[in-house]
């Protein structure tokens, strides 16, 4: 992204940096102007780096078959046998936006579910998110049902999610949207679940935010933040007036709601908004980071971004196209995977000690989603990158991440493995900016590095010693062994 | 009183029965049943109000704010007894007589002589010394010997050589209260100095010779620089509104060489609005963010303590980059100029980042230097109007720098909320009294006990855990941003909501650390026994039989040693040494903290049940022990919740 004007270029790029080049000669400049432009404004997906990025490192593993829903589907077998693998969408015939292979109750069989795909937005039928293996409780995610004004009901869809709650039991919904929404969504042939169809359902109505709003928050408060006057009230009220951390908030809330239910009630959860392509992903991902551990290891987390967010169909390439500096009002463009990842860093925040990766990964994570020399990102769902032969024709972002020489920056020394489910608090007072991203090129973070550094020092040099007391130990027990033979023959 | 219930402030429905006590010193409430009987003391003095709410069915709601920012809100079953808790409350939070508080009563148990090194821990006559004075340039003057000259001043202060008795007692008699200028910071590498005072008594034309004579000796105990910089840390507009009484400030004409500036810091009454503005954003029940955001906003702390900040910084900039005096002034200089010269020397001198160098500051700047102490946090039953939170910023400010350089500054956060709370605790003699002269009368040194003591005693509990002396941020000037683009003042939840444990990061990075680096310790030290005990097994090995047994001897009993010690290195012994701090219960003579250590207990050990990390994670188990199972209650530490709730049990 770019504005030029005598002589000077200024680029603002997606990480949210802003580069300014003094090019003496004005057609010089303008002709490297209009070429930056040329080539950041690709139209086909092709023609993008990735294509042409040719790794200077050996691949030790490659990351498009890193996690494969097959691995996945096994672990939770070890678990449960209700759920069964189905192939109903390998053409992408079913669903456009789903993988090829889901999980669903194994008491559903595939005809079914091609009825129920009709009778959801997209056709997105329920399948499973997440199993709770504390107490066996699930959380599935969907699109909206296509109820309309009329009330359609899909007998096969109510049979869908009421086979995974158990007998007696009951399940919430949450519908990502307020109930004015949702009830405004019925003109255009959404609508939601009615009590009469789903008596064992309770519905819950959060307010997420989406699409433009999100993206003028994001804007606006990106322009707060390269203010450079030094006034403290002008600063807070620019902060307020994006309303960006009241989407942290909200989405947080919501995300916790979603795991309460589960883990606190014991109940299942079915979440959707519309399409369930962007704020059911928030909510059902961010869930699964409070309730299991395993999200929060960097293999556990890689994981979940790419079951929640790529194999669910969110569709990146259309919502992380320009980042917060587009002059142009992108209809679909919306920082929905970023608000994801602040929510994480919000909750390592109050967590520091429960997570494996640090907030490098969680940054390192925001700038390839919109733009990487890899292919992970490209393309707005599975279906998409099959066509584009992605796997076949760029790098896996997975398999340069997860080389011993990256995983190291990533890695967060304070990580003591914590079993429990952890509940962070939402109110005002425990959220904060993340400035890691949004002052990330205004700080000077010399002093913030040197205080990890020493962090890391501190905790190197503690297993050190222990180490080599227990180097130390093993001699001296030895050693007293044989004095203990030789004293007593 | 039996049967009180205290609410917890985020959920009513959380609220636990016992019993309250009142007695000298303390407010009491034991909760009943539980096994541990849990116990919350408050100290009278920390009481800063106390509301009696209307009479509801359940009893009478007594709401009491403490100025440490603990909110209590009991409810009393019998109105009459409410009532009588009530105006005894309202008699005990407010003495009439220095005799009445706590510090002449507590007593830690140490003998007469303890007592005295624990005042002589911090020594000014030292701190003078270790800047580099008296010397050629500066010199003790004994002018307020018997606080003749100005009985808000201590007794030995610093001035430049070349002024003379004459001139000082001249200039005292053009200041307010006669605060005369004198040294507060020198700067050794290059001889600029800190300097303080009171306004001039100016009015619209007035002007005193020995005044701008006070002036010229302080500029030429610099040599190298041909100015000195006059800083009014007052808004213009309130400094031209004190000419019409007689007062003002310097006319850059009428002295040679200075160069006059205004900083704009607001005054006492603005800034106790501020924070109480700030104070409703933090008891806002279930805030939205953009209520807490605008509230935030709307109170104007944060560019109050920017304010402060950045006068700070331009005079450190001043002495350290140009090598020019400062003098600094305000009104009466002894509040806001406090805040500046201590801001501005924390800035200058690493010194002052230290444990006891920060002791030291706070003594120099703050104590001797007679800042209202008794007036401004009202320790005794005063004028409201007095009351401000002048260091309470300060202390803020030093919060906001550790923020921005986590290396730099020896003690962590919990020093600092230590010494807020102690500032208002009146447990410790420190900060008793207006100003040196009425703590000398009332023979405070003799009488109470020192609060520096206290907390060296306890320093492993204060460290800083990435803080080395040999480190780069620990040496020379700082330099901190001051756009709110470049770095955030950020809302500290840790002082302000200090008690709703809720809204803090559930897992202490500072506390994993300080535990490791515990832990590092233990462990050095048992390297060098073990390698010790190689080395002697080697030697023996090749010696006689009678040396081995002897060897074995020994090495049983270090081995009994080692076992001890192996322990202590799996997590569930570094568990218990984190917790050996708040188990000082105050039954054990160590009475001192117990408000404070109540709170430790609350942070620190919710559940003894868990082992080695359970300590990071108790916030987590507090959290799920807190929802009751039945009922469709949701743990509700957020309320934002409660309201769904309500939604999906009518729905």
């Amino acid at each position: 992204r770019f504005v030029g004007s005598l002589g000077t270029i200024v680029i603002k790029c997606k990480d949210l940096r802003i580069i300014q080049l003094d090019i003496p000669g004005m057609e010089e400049c303008l002709n490297i102007a209009s070429s930056i432009e040329a080539l950041s404004t690709l139209d086909s997906v092709t023609l993008m780096y990735p294509f042409f990025y040719r790794p200077m490192f050996e691949v030790v593993e490659d990351g498009w078959c890193s996690f494969l829903l097959e691995q996945e589907f096994e672990f939770l077998s070890s678990m449960t046998n209700e759920w069964r693998l189905s192939c109903v969408n390998k053409e992408f015939s079913v669903c456009p936006s789903y993988p090829p292979v889901v999980i669903v109750p194994k008491s559903v069989d595939d005809e079914a579910l091609r009825k129920v795909a009709l009778f959801r937005h997209g056709g997105r039928f329920p399948v499973l998110s997440y199993f709770h293996k504390k107490n066996g409780m699930v959380m599935m995610r969907s699109s909206q049902p296509l109820t309309g004004t009329n009330g359609r009901r899909c007998k096969e869809d109510e049979k869908l999610i009421n086979a995974t709650l158990r007998s007696g039991r009951r399940g919430f919904i949450i519908d990502t949207r307020p109930l004015n929404v949702a009830q405004q969504a019925r003109a255009k042939g959404g609508g939601f679940e009615q009590e009469v169809h789903y008596p064992q359902w309770r519905r819950i109505h959060k307010c997420i935010e989406r699409f433009n709003i999100l993206q003028e928050s994001f804007i606006k408060l990106v322009e707060a933040c390269n203010d450079q006057s030094h006034n403290m009230d002008r600063w807070l009220s620019k902060l307020e007036a994006s309303n960006w951390l009241t989407h942290i908030k909200e989405l947080l809330t919501a995300a916790c709601l979603a795991a309460q239910c589960i883990d606190r009630e014991g109940a299942s959860v079915l979440v959707h908004g519309s399409e369930g392509t962007d704020s059911t992903l928030q909510v059902t991902s961010l869930a699964q980071i409070i309730l299991d551990p395993r999200c929060r290891t960097i293999r556990g987390f890689e994981s979940l971004v790419v079951r929640e967010w790529l194999q669910a169909g969110h569709p990146f390439q259309q919502r992380c196209a320009q980042s917060a500096y587009s002059n142009s009002k992108q209809k679909w463009e919306a920082p929905v995977f970023l608000l994801f990842l602040e929510c994480v860093w919000q909750i390592h925040r109050q967590f520091p000690c429960s997570f494996e990766f640090n907030e490098q990964f969680l940054i390192m994570l925001f700038e390839h989603a919109y733009a990487s020399q890899f292919g992970t990102f490209l393309g707005n769902n599975e279906h998409e990158r099959a066509k584009l032969k992605l796997p076949q024709k760029t790098m896996s972002l997975w398999s340069w991440v997860n080389r011993l020489e990256e995983l190291g920056r990533f890695q967060n020394p304070l990580y003591e493995a914590n079993s429990l489910v952890i509940w962070p608090s939402v109110a005002p007072q425990s959220l904060q900016l993340w400035e890691g991203v949004f002052l990330r090129w205004n700080r000077p973070s010399k002093f913030l590095e040197e205080a990890e550094e020493e962090r890391i020092n501190i905790i190197k040099y503690n297993k050190e010693l222990q180490a080599k007391v227990n180097v130390l130990r093993r001699q001296l027990a030895e050693m007293e062994m044989n004095e203990e033979v030789q004293g007593n023959p | 009183v039996e049967n009180v219930r205290l609410l917890d402030r985020l959920s009513s429905r959380r609220a636990v029965l016992g019993t309250l006590y009142l007695t000298a010193t303390h407010v009491i409430f034991v909760e009943n049943g539980s096994e541990t009987r849990k116990e919350t003391w408050v100290l009278h003095s920390q009481i800063s109000s106390i509301e009696k709410q209307a009479t509801t069915a359940t009893g009478c709601p007594l709401l009491i704010r403490c100025k440490n920012f603990q909110v209590i809100q009991l409810v009393i079953p019998q109105e009459r007894d409410c009532h009588d808790v009530y105006i005894s409350l309202i008699r005990l939070a407010r003495p009439v007589k220095y005799e009445e508080l706590y510090c002449f009563s507590f007593n830690p148990k140490l003998d007469k002589e303890e007592r005295e090194q624990g005042w002589k821990l911090v020594d000014l006559n030292g701190e003078y010394n270790r800047m580099g004075v008296p010397n050629n340039y500066w010199q003790i003057s004994d002018v307020n010997r018997d606080y003749g000259v100005c009985d808000s001043y201590p007794t030995e202060v610093y001035v430049p050589k070349s002024a003379t008795a004459h001139v000082i007692v001249g200039s005292s008699k053009f200041r307010s209260r006669r605060r005369f200028p004198a040294l507060s910071y020198y700067c050794k590498g290059n001889n600029a100095s800190i300097c303080r005072s009171s306004q001039p008594l100016s009015g619209f034309s007035a002007r005193c010779l020995e005044d701008e004579q006070m002036l010229q000796a302080i500029r030429k105990a610099n040599p190298g620089s041909d100015f000195i910089y006059v800083v009014d840390t007052r808004p213009k507009l309130n400094a031209m509104a004190n000419r019409a009484a007689g007062k003002g400030y310097e006319n850059e004409d009428n002295y040679s060489n200075i160069k006059f500036q205004f900083i704009g810091i607001e005054n006492i009454h603005v800034m106790r609005n501020s924070l109480q503005k700030m104070l409703e954003v933090c008891e806002l029940k279930s805030p939205s963010m953009s209520d807490f955001l605008w509230g935030l906003e709307n109170s104007g702390w944060l560019k109050h303590i920017k304010a402060i900040m950045d006068a700070g910084i331009f005079i450190a900039k001043a002495v350290a980059e140009e090598g020019v005096s400062v003098l600094v002034h305000c009104s009466d200089g002894w509040d806001r100029t406090a805040q500046v010269c201590s801001v501005a020397s924390l800035l200058l001198d690493p010194y002052y980042r230290t444990m006891k160098g920060f002791m030291v500051l706070i003594e120099k700047d703050w104590i001797s230097f007679g800042h209202k102490f008794n007036h401004r946090y009202g320790n005794l039953d005063g004028d409201p109007k007095e009351i401000s939170p002048v260091i309470d910023q300060f202390i803020e400010c030093v919060w906001q720098l550790m923020e921005q350089f986590p290396c730099a500054f020896e003690f962590n956060e919990r020093f600092l909320i230590h010494i807020q709370h102690h500032i208002y605790s009146c447990q410790f003699g420190n900060f008793l009294c207006n100003s040196q002269k009425e703590r000398r009368e009332l023979k405070i040194q003799e009488r109470t006990y020192s609060l520096w003591a206290h907390l060296w005693k306890n320093r492993a509990d204060y460290l800083n855990p990435l803080y080395r002396s040999d480190h780069r941020q620990t040496q020379g000037t700082l330099h901190p941003q001051i756009a709110p683009c470049n770095f955030l003042y950020k809302f500290w939840s840790g002082m302000y909501n200090r008690f709703e444990k809720g809204l803090h990061p559930r897992q202490s990075v500072t506390d994993y650390l300080m535990a490791v680096k515990e832990e590092t310790q233990q462990l050095e030290e048992e390297l060098e026994v073990l390698q010790q005990r190689l080395a002697n097994l080697q030697k023996s090995q090749s010696g006689d039989n009678k040396v081995k047994s002897k060897q074995q001897d020994r090495s049983k009993q270090s081995g009994l040693y080692t076992s001890n010690n192996s322990l202590a290195n799996t997590p569930q012994e570094y568990s218990n040494d984190l917790k050996s701090f708040p188990s000082r219960s105050p039954s054990q003579g160590d009475e001192e903290d117990s408000a404070l250590i109540l709170t430790q207990d609350n942070l620190k050990s919710s559940d003894p049940d868990l082992s080695a990390n359970s300590d990071q994670e108790s916030g987590v188990e507090d959290l799920s022990c807190r929802s009751p199972s039945g009922g469709g209650c949701l743990p509700s530490e957020d309320s934002g919740k409660d309201s769904d709730e309500a939604v999906f049990l009518a729905g």
